[in-house]
């Protein structure tokens, strides 16, 4: 059968190149990531070894760090890589942010979503992955998302390691003339038996005029000494003092500002406005309008000396009135767009992302049909460092400081902006104060080329208000979900049939910001949904996908974020149904997954599942709900202890995660990114949504778009199963699951099944 | 040109004096550790010290601020600090960090205020300063290590 995935790889490989070549090309060796096309800018003594690292005679060991910063700390994890390989000491390494290269292709992206289930190991699952992976090194883009970072640099980073420290050998061995076999590196320092021993600061330049080391044998797990401990962050110290740099931080010399207002309807642009009172305000520089870029909104900008004066002339501008282009958008509201998700399952198949057995007649044969309806909002990213970017445009070329997640798309929009070869654009990236998908965009990167451009070479930095990133983002997608399973008479599940309806992100993505057409499926629209491991004879989970005019785009864990609550929620309502423990009941569907039982079962005894639960120090009576999710090839499962207030609001007292994603590289970091990711979720559980009235966005600050405070943060704790499988990202693990395992409690506690997001008791 | 009182030294600014004291802060001096979150104050990024106490700056006219004495993180220091920053070093509390120098400002003046906090009390001073990535388990942890450690 020719399926559509079979025509999508069949896209990507013409994508990569055409007919005939592809063959050829195919049977070319991966192209290597050891050395990129240009060399490394190097500072005082530093000497390249690779393209991954420096070694300078002040005896610092400086990682190339292709990744963005933006509080996983990948800095952290990949430093940890590359430092254990060459047996550096942890406290003489560097960070330094990559220039951009395409050994620094992220090859694990696009392979992350293909629309194979992880317990896909066919022959085509393997080749079209493989095939993926190697497209991506030549023809892929720098990207930090998609929870990739460690598995895309836990080859690359530790080669590099391996190879650097193999250079230093050579160079001790050449200087002590002894054989590089008899010289090996600890801590910083390569030794010999004889008693001889040299710092890497020493070596370094000698170490540079050693050939590359290409083919390197890596360590064994047994002989790691840093890869598994709770390293702190290496960016740490610099957060404490105000000294770390994030976008809004750049401060070139002779620094303007740009303040911009956006149609208030989405994708709309300006028509007309009326700038007298603004451009007479002392500080104003200039006043234009802004064209939509990259699926954005047009607008009005003024430049100015400073952010206050800038906002203070937009604020006259808009007193004046300004005449807008609304466009599409402002025939739409949240009812009708739910509306039409809801026709969309009405009268659609949808495309089935996973089938087996037979469903239909499984249906009719149940002893029990349960069905339910579960929808979820449009949700912002809001992270708390709002859009921004500086751009200076001179004659032969310009600079971009920009905290971005992906500074190869970056320079090619601003070089496309700026009528400029991307080979004159030079981007610069700082840390991201914060960015959960939505700087993966580069609308506002574009906008600012196009602000900075009317500056006189002057540099600008375009800074977005609160409100303006609020209301222009590219929100989750709303999402409704239909399901209907079948029980026999045992209560057990034999059949199980989905099907959601929503928009997709990757095809919004890609027309707006590489040029692709339409891949016609989405695996992200339906993860979470298609690729779980529940053991049932017949199951059909199938997708819809319709076109709205609200901007869409990837928001910490993409479709797992609603479809996570849906599934989950709706193991419970069955468990319900089936009258057995919700923990039991999916346990008895894992018998062929032992790494998913055993997280389940460790969250279980953790949260001491099934034993009675204390009212709180308020008096109020509490439940646990429990919830288990795969994504991004990690395992988690979360129980919540809630508990309702007197306003009927829910309260979340305390969440026990388990999570198995694979080798655990750093569990500090792995801790940190549990925390906050159940925070973020919760935040999205509890209160979160965007509402849209005539294609405007009527959330603007954190006091309507609400996020979980201190207040009601709940007490987390983590475990880590311990694993020697090949380690997984985990920034959006735990994210997911956390809602459901909230609802799961509120109807535990109260016997309200809540089926919509935020939830609300009524 | 106003003259203001930071970090212990008196500065002359040349902003209109209408202006919040966050741009002058960032735009004027270059002193970028203290954060635009918001502009209207529910975010509290941009928390800083008056007089020893908690303020957001994006509230705070500098023609208002007068002789008082304004401390930002870059100047931050005294017992506590040392406390919270060795607190916040060991428990890790960091992630993207935009919001931490708020929250170290925010914990200071609490500790200066109650040298030991209770739960509430953290949530008290604390609940204006939002974290997206999600801390607030490990910075409660840290302040009650903090307290410790002064009081220890």
């Amino acid at each position: 059968m020719l399926t559509r995935r079979t025509f999508l790889i069949g896209s990507l490989s013409v994508a990569g190149a055409a007919g005939a070549l592809v063959v050829g090309w195919s049977a070319l060796p991966p192209r290597q990531r050891l050395v990129g096309s240009t060399p490394l800018p190097v500072e005082g003594t530093q000497v390249p070894l690779n393209g991954w690292v420096k070694v300078s005679s002040d005896n610092s060991v400086t990682v190339m760090m292709c990744k963005a910063e933006m509080g996983q700390g990948i800095y952290t994890g990949a430093a940890m890589l590359l430092a254990e390989e060459m047996d550096a000491d942890w406290a003489q390494m560097k960070v330094e942010q990559s220039p951009i290269d395409g050994i620094y292709n992220n090859l694990d992206n696009v392979a992350g979503d293909l629309p194979f289930r992880p317990d896909d190991h066919s022959v085509f699952e393997e080749f079209s992955v493989w095939m993926t992976r190697k497209i991506s090194r030549d023809f892929g883009t720098m990207i930090t998302g998609g929870s990739t970072s460690i598995n895309d640099l836990w080859l690359p980073m530790r080669e590099a390691g391996a190879g650097a420290r193999a250079m230093l050998c050579g160079a001790a061995a050449d200087k002590w003339h002894v054989p590089v076999g008899e010289c090996r590196a600890e801590s910083g320092r390569v030794l010999h038996p004889s008693g001889r021993s040299a710092s890497f600061g020493e070596l370094a330049e000698l170490a540079g005029q050693q050939s590359l080391r290409a083919r390197v044998v890596l360590k064994t797990p047994a002989q790691f000494k840093m890869v598994g401990k709770p390293l702190k962050r290496i960016d740490g110290p610099s957060k404490l003092n105000g000294s770390a740099r994030f976008g809004i931080d750049a401060l070139p010399d002779g620094l303007l500002y740009a303040s911009v207002l956006m149609c208030p309807t989405l994708g709309g642009t300006v028509s007309h406005f009326d700038d007298s009172v603004a451009r007479a305000l002392p500080g104003v520089v200039k006043t234009l309008k802004v064209d939509a870029y990259n699926g954005g909104t047009g607008g009005v900008a003024v430049i100015a000396e400073n952010v206050f004066i800038a906002m203070y002339a937009l604020d006259a501008i808009a007193a004046l009135g300004i005449e807008w282009n609304h466009g599409a958008a402002a025939n739409v509201s949240n009812g009708d767009m739910m509306r039409s998700l809801a026709d969309a399952l009405d009268h659609s198949d949808g495309h089935v992302y996973y089938s087996r057995g037979h469903i239909d007649g499984a249906l009719n044969t149940a002893a029990q049909v349960v069905s339910a309806e579960y929808r979820a909002p449009y949700l912002a990213h809001a992270p708390l460092e709002p859009l921004n970017c500086t751009v200076q445009v001179k004659d032969d070329g310009a600079t971009v400081w920009v905290s971005t997640q992906v500074p190869a798309l970056a320079r090619k929009h601003v070089a496309k902006v700026l009528h400029m070869d991307a080979d004159k654009v030079d981007v610069q990236v700082l840390l991201l104060g914060g960015a959960f998908g939505r700087r993966l965009e580069v609308d506002y990167v574009s906008q600012a080329a196009a602000i900075a451009l009317e500056a006189d070479g002057r540099p600008v930095q375009t800074l977005w208000s609160r409100p303006q990133d609020m209301t222009h983002d590219f929100y989750r997608p709303a999402c409704v979900s239909r399901f209907k399973a079948g029980l026999n008479s045992a209560g057990e599940v034999v059949a199980w049939r989905n099907m959601s309806a929503s928009q997709s992100a990757v095809a919004a993505s890609l027309k707006r910001n590489y040029g692709f057409l339409d891949p016609l499926i989405d695996r992200t629209t339906v993860e979470g949904a298609f690729d779980q491991p529940y053991e049932w004879p017949n199951l059909r989970v199938a997708q819809t996908t319709i076109e709205l005019p609200v901007p869409v785009g990837f928001w910490r864990s993409v479709g797992h974020s609603h479809q996570a609550f849906f599934v989950e929620s709706f193991m419970d309502e069955l468990a319900a149904a089936a009258r057995k423990d919700p923990v039991a009941f999916r346990a008895s569907l894992l018998e062929h997954h032992p790494r998913h039982l055993a997280v389940l079962q460790r969250a279980a005894a953790l949260s001491d599942w099934g034993r009675p639960l204390a009212r709180g120090s308020d008096g109020a009576a509490r439940a646990r709900g429990v919830a288990l999710h795969e994504a991004f090839g990690s395992i988690v499962a979360q129980v919540a202890e809630v508990s309702v207030g007197a306003d009927k609001s829910v309260r979340v007292q305390r969440v026990v995660c388990v999570v198995d994603c694979g080798t655990p590289v750093n569990p500090n970091l792995i801790r940190q990114q549990v925390e906050g990711g159940i925070v973020f979720g919760l935040s999205a559980a509890l209160y979160e949504a965007i509402t849209i009235d005539h294609g405007q966005v009527q959330e603007q600050y954190y006091s309507d778009f609400p996020i979980v405070h201190m207040d009601d943060c709940p007490v987390i704790e983590t475990e880590i199963m311990p694993s020697g499988a090949e380690p997984q990202g985990v920034g959006e693990i735990a994210t997911p699951p956390i809602a459901a395992a909230v609802a799961n409690a509120v109807f535990t506690l109260t016997g309200q099944r809540l089926r919509t997001l935020p939830l609300k008791l009524a | 040109m106003l003259s203001l009182n930071i970090n212990g030294r008196q500065v002359l600014v040349k902003s209109d004096p209408a202006t919040p004291l966050l741009w002058v802060l960032r735009c004027e001096l270059g002193m970028t550790g203290t954060k635009f979150g918001c502009g209207i104050g529910v975010c509290g990024a941009c928390t800083v010290h008056v007089d020893g106490t908690a303020q957001v700056a994006c509230q705070a006219v500098i023609s208002s601020l007068g002789s008082h004495k304004v401390t930002t993180i870059e100047g931050l220091e005294g017992a506590e600090a040392v406390a919270l920053r060795a607190a916040w070093s060991s428990i890790d509390v960091v992630q993207c960090g935009y919001c931490q120098s708020a929250q170290l400002m925010a914990a200071s003046a609490l500790l200066k205020q109650k040298p030991k906090p209770s739960d509430q009390d953290i949530n008290d001073a604390m609940a204006n300063v939002v974290c997206r990535c999600g801390t607030y388990p490990r910075i409660r942890a840290a302040i009650h290590e903090a307290a410790r450690q002064k009081a220890g």
